[in-house]
């Protein structure tokens, strides 16, 4: 019991350290002015606003930014509408 | 020509009223010529802490506006002749307060004090910024605790980008000064522990201050722990934080957590 409340404990300081290693080191780069997974994340949104209106509320975009790697995922609804013709 | 040191922290509440007391009463104990300065415009608290809320008359803002001489607006300390402090302004516009009106009262003190030490507001706003800007070395007081450490990572940025000493490239002294410290709550895991903080901020360590009732007390009364509980444990780490400050080489000891016999025996932590 003893044993298993250390290993319990020690994984709050641990997750503190880790989180903030990470945090950190994102948070330094994007001051100077290269958050990159922000930066893509505004290109794509534009890029894709030249072509077709994206509604805010049908967007869903995750960031989820580590140590080594950090994923961008972009979810766009792009409308269809079938009445419309090509000019 | 005096030092002049900004304590500072980003983040609110973590002590940098507090360690801007003890500290500045702790280098005046030593014999040093030190005047306390207080930014926090509107919500001052340094002459509290200090015990001299009664006898404020005038503030920086006076100075800088020309309404008194900076003389007339420096507090002497009720014990240590040798220790002043020069209030911020409670009811006036902080936009008063002025980067050329701050250098050239900061440039005055440093003619007569040997250290000028700025007890900045939490922030990164403009009060934050002025109260760093003339610093010659600043004291990064932070909690060991997720939010106060990126904060003070924050600040650490703006010192090197928005000081005087940073924009004529010349690199601005920093110190690390970790407060609250709880040894049992490290020991078990609940707390980051120093070694941790001073990975993550990597800048050097100038002392570890534990969590303390003294600090309390001294509120209480008005005065620095370094004056009243002076041979209290938060006062002796407050002590050799400012020895250290001024250069000499005291080893730093990390708290342990301390079980004393009853509070083994009841297994509760020793004061
Ligand atoms: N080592 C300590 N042990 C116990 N209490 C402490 C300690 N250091 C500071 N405190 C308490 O924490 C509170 C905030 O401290 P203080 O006013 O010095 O922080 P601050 O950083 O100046 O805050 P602000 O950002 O509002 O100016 C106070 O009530 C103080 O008594
Ligand atoms: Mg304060």
């Amino acid at each position: 019991m003893k044993i298993l409340q250390f290993f319990r404990k020690r994984a709050s300081a641990n997750a503190a350290r880790e989180r903030l290693q990470v945090l950190l080191a994102h948070e330094r780069a994007s001051i100077s002015g290269v958050d990159i997974v922000s930066v893509l994340r505004e290109e794509i949104l534009t890029v894709i606003g030249k072509h077709v209106q994206i509604d805010g509320r049908r967007v869903n975009i995750r960031m989820d930014r580590g140590m080594r790697v950090s994923t961008l995922g972009v979810d766009i609804e792009i409308p269809f509408d079938p009445g419309m013709r090509a000019a | 020509m005096g030092k002049v040191i900004v304590v500072t922290s980003g983040k609110g509440g973590v002590g940098k009223t507090t360690s801007t007391a003890a500290i500045g009463a702790a280098l005046a104990q030593a014999g040093q010529r030190v005047v306390i300065m207080d930014f926090d415009v509107g919500l001052r608290n340094l002459d509290l802490v200090m015990g001299a809320e009664r006898r404020v008359v005038y503030d920086l803002i006076n100075v800088i506006e020309g309404e008194a001489p900076l003389a007339q607006a420096l507090i002497r300390d009720k014990q240590l002749e040798n220790l002043f402090l020069l209030p911020a302004s409670q009811t006036r516009d902080k936009d008063k307060l002025t980067p050329e009106g701050v250098e050239k009262v900061i440039s005055a003190l440093k003619k007569v004090f040997d250290w000028v030490i700025c007890d900045s507001p939490a922030g990164i706003e403009r009060g934050a910024i002025l109260a760093m800007r003339n610093a010659d070395a600043a004291i990064i007081v932070t909690n060991p605790e997720v939010s106060s450490v990126r904060d003070s990572d924050r600040i650490i940025g703006l010192l090197d980008t928005k000081t005087v000493k940073a924009e004529q490239g010349e690199r601005l002294e920093k110190h690390l000064l970790i407060n609250r410290y709880d040894a049992a709550r490290a020991a078990d895991g609940d707390m980051l522990n120093v070694d941790d903080v001073v990975d993550i901020l990597s800048i050097p360590l100038l002392g570890i201050i534990p969590e303390s009732v003294n600090i309390l007390r001294a509120s209480n009364i008005g005065s620095p722990v370094t004056l009243c509980e002076s041979e209290s444990g938060i006062a002796r780490a407050f002590f050799d934080s400012a020895r250290r400050l001024v250069g000499e080489t005291v080893p730093i000891i990390v708290p342990e957590e301390k079980r004393g016999f009853f509070g083994k025996f009841f297994g509760r932590k020793a004061a």
